[in-house]
């Protein structure tokens, strides 16, 4: 039986909100890409009809969800290969999760902005 | 029983030969995750064009899509989704043992009905741009 190959420390919180994000993001992802590439072509959108997704509640909680447990997620990985795997320590470990911290909260911050922008709940 | 044996290190891509399919699953799990997190950076710059109003917004989104270059890096990104999407259940799987015995069939389910739902897409995705 070939050894456990995983980028994680599976006794940590770390761990485990990857794998509760990664079970949100399978089903969440699947839904956006079929929605947004062969229900809805992408090619077609306009702002009205975004517009109007983003303004409904279900849809635009699901979206923001979406946001924050995918960047979660994929910054999540991205520290856990760079500092986890590759034993990244010291200043380096420092300055790779000050750039992932900003990195992330300027997504966030951004995505919520152009959320805001389209939806008309407030 | 479980037995350790001394793989050196995955990242030593001489050794590509002689990856087992779980090495593969892990390389190309890595891979994909990067491609999706670059995606998303720049997925959230290309809708934050709505905030400068409908028309720069309508105008890019139906300006990239009028590229044929556009469409088809969007085949290849629904094939490191649906890949992503399909080895993460498989991880999943994996981390609370079950079906441990069958990773590697698991693995090469992905692979293919990864390439079956991209061939599936490319007319979804490619058409009117030609």
């Amino acid at each position: 039986m070939a050894d456990h190959y995983s980028s994680f420390d599976r006794s940590g919180t770390s761990w485990l909100l990857q794998r509760l994000t990664a079970a949100f993001l399978v089903v969440v992802l699947a839904f956006h890409f079929f929605l947004l590439h062969f229900v809805n072509h992408a090619a077609d959108v306009t702002f009205a009809g975004t517009s109007a997704r983003m303004s409904t509640w279900t849809y635009f909680s699901l979206m923001v969800l979406f946001l924050l447990t995918a960047t979660f997620h994929g910054v999540n990985g991205v520290y856990n290969t760079v500092v986890g795997q590759d034993g990244v320590t010291g200043w380096k470990k420092t300055a790779v999760t000050a750039v992932l911290v900003v990195a992330s909260l300027l997504m966030v911050v951004q995505g919520l902005r152009t959320a805001l922008v389209w939806t008309n709940l407030f | 029983m479980s037995q350790s044996y001394d793989r050196g290190t995955v990242e030593d891509f001489g050794r590509w030969r002689s990856f087992s399919a779980g090495m593969w699953a892990w390389i190309f799990h890595k891979f994909t995750g990067w491609v999706l997190i670059g995606y998303l950076f720049t997925h959230i710059a290309v809708l934050s064009t709505a905030t400068t109003g409908p028309e720069v917004y309508e105008t890019t989104i139906q300006g990239l899509e009028s590229l044929a270059v556009v469409r088809l890096l969007e085949v290849g990104l629904l094939a490191v989704a649906v890949f992503h999407i399909l080895n993460g259940v498989r991880l999943l799987m994996v981390d609370l043992g079950v079906g441990l015995e069958a990773q590697d069939k698991s693995f090469y389910a992905s692979l293919i009905i990864t390439g079956a739902i991209t061939v599936a897409s490319v007319p979804t995705f490619l058409s009117g741009v030609f």
